[in-house]
């Protein structure tokens, strides 16, 4: 990012002379900022996990949600500018009700994933308008198992075991790693999920969050939900716990 | 008449002065006119029909029932055309008429449940809105004569409460503790309206409304060429939700 200001910068459609686009790289530091967002696929599902960021005491509590329904069946979680991710959330309901409507289907989170991405994609390609400034990870629990897919600001798209995004994406994706996901539950995951966003949440420069949890799996016969309340209490208070621990267990040391 | 015109004994008498010629079509005179230019056919006719719907209101929930046969005019001709469905948690839907036009409008109703559940704010459709947004759609289409040949059965629990309305081709609506859509408003009404009298306010329970509900379509079955004695039964209720049984068969008729 070091070219800043030399001019290759002020368009979408214009590469930088090392073979850059800067737009894309800014739309990407967007979502570096925004509050760590993370998907598990375990055995029988996926699971979501948010750390929604709230700048101030006076907004409402559960406003802003970061997870979205875009079928019964597919969920999607966003990163970073939510006013964008909106708009790809409106995309992406469109497309899974344009496919049942002439398929008479469920939308495989496969053919989901590649118009999404090529949605996003086209952005990057024209100087009067800009990337999105956000990533989003699809979630789904098909016939033949879970599905995730992460689709960042350029329109690429990867398929996931564990993902991370955000401003803690390293240290999450260091516990994602550490996880043996392929065995998991939604149960199990949904526990680790929450200890995770709490794990990774900066108390110094970020002072308040939201928990967001949501799931799709053999739990919710495929649909995908917000977990519920009970799930959601146990997990965030085991979350507490575990940073308790942590923390128990820093001091002794020290 | 006409004596004069009589040539002899042996040859018919014109059919009348001016007439058409036998066999041949009459002109009138001044009318040269392209029918095909000057009229248009805006309304439609029902192709593969199915028969009579059933809705009664019992203490603490709603049942629907009817038959699964698609009649192509008179012909007996698909045997599997379900026309009961669950809506959402809280609505059971039952159409008889033209069949296309019905699957046209479940799917049309399946991916408006799909959008409100998208929005995940805790509202879902009430069958006082769904009973009016059909009739809206329906007086709509009749209105530009081209009517969906239909007639629905809305049952459902709202506040509390049982409803049961229903809707015609040409929007006409009304509520009822009991309803019974074409042959059944002949044969199936005044059994339905009787067994009602009969509890008084005491009111019928779940299984005495589906039982009386079977034993209508059994009648119907005897005197209504277009029906069939294999049926779906649904029931909404206020303790239990949505129920919705069948393919069933009626007794003796296997």
């Amino acid at each position: 990012m070091s070219s800043i200001g030399t001019g290759y910068d002020l368009s979408a459609s214009q590469f930088s002379p090392d073979g850059r686009v800067f737009q894309v790289e800014y739309a990407q530091k967007a979502v570096e900022n925004s509050g760590t967002v993370i998907g598990l696929r375990g055995k029988d599902g996926v699971v979501f996990a948010v750390e929604k960021l709230v700048t101030s005491k006076l907004y409402e509590a559960g406003a802003n949600r970061r997870l979205f329904n875009i079928d019964k069946h597919v969920g999607m979680a966003v990163s970073g500018l939510l006013a964008d991710a909106k708009q790809i959330v409106e995309t992406a309901r469109i497309e899974a009700s344009n496919y049942r409507a002439q398929c008479g289907s469920n939308i495989p989170l496969k053919f989901l994933n590649e118009r999404v991405s090529m949605y996003m994609h086209a952005y990057t390609l024209y100087s009067a308008i800009r990337p999105f400034g956000c990533s989003v990870i699809l979630g789904s629990y098909e016939d033949d198992g879970p599905s995730m897919y992460m689709i960042d600001p350029s329109g690429v798209s990867y398929g996931y075991l564990g993902c991370a995004v955000g401003k803690a994406k390293q240290a999450a994706k260091t516990e994602i790693e550490k996880l043996k996901l392929q065995d998991m539950t939604c149960q199990e995951l949904v526990k680790e999920a929450a200890r995770i966003i709490y794990l990774v949440h900066d108390e110094l420069k970020d002072k308040t969050f939201e928990l967001e949890l949501s799931w799709v799996g053999a739990v919710t016969n495929g649909l995908h939900q917000r977990v519920p309340d009970s799930v959601f209490a146990e997990a965030e208070k085991s979350a507490k716990a575990a940073m308790e621990d942590d923390s128990d267990s820093d001091t002794e040391e020290m | 008449m006409a004596f004069h015109a009589m040539g002899d004994k042996y040859t018919a008498a014109p059919f009348w002065q001016n007439g058409p010629v036998p066999g041949a079509f009459y002109k009138f005179p001044d009318v040269n006119r392209n029918p095909d230019v000057t009229f248009s056919q805006r309304s439609q006719t029902p192709i593969t029909t199915a028969t009579s719907v059933l809705g009664i209101v019992y203490n603490g929930g709603v049942a629907i029932a009817a038959d699964i046969l698609g009649s192509y005019g008179s012909l007996a001709r698909f045997r599997d055309c379900p026309r009961v469905m669950k809506v959402n948690e809280n609505i059971i839907l039952g159409a008889g008429g033209d069949y296309a036009d019905f699957q046209y409008l479940k799917d049309i109703i399946e991916q408006k449940i799909i959008d409100e559940e998208c929005l995940d704010d805790g509202f879902t459709l009430k069958p006082k809105s769904l009973y009016c947004w059909l009739t809206r759609v329906l007086y709509n289409r009749r209105s530009r004569f081209d009517p969906f040949w239909n007639n629905f059965i809305v049952g459902g629990i709202q506040d509390g409460q049982p409803f049961l309305g229903t809707v015609d081709k040409l929007g006409t609506a009304f509520e009822d503790k009991h309803i019974a859509t074409g042959y059944g408003a002949y044969m199936a009404l005044p059994l339905l309206r009787d067994a009602v009298a009969a509890k008084g306010d005491i009111g019928l329970t779940r299984d005495e409304a589906k039982a009386l509900l079977v034993r209508c379509l059994e009648i119907l079955f005897y005197r209504d060429a277009r029906s069939f004695p294999k049926y779906h039964i649904s029931t909404v209720d206020i303790a239990d939700g949505v129920i919705v049984e069948g393919p069933l068969q009626l007794q003796g008729y296997e």
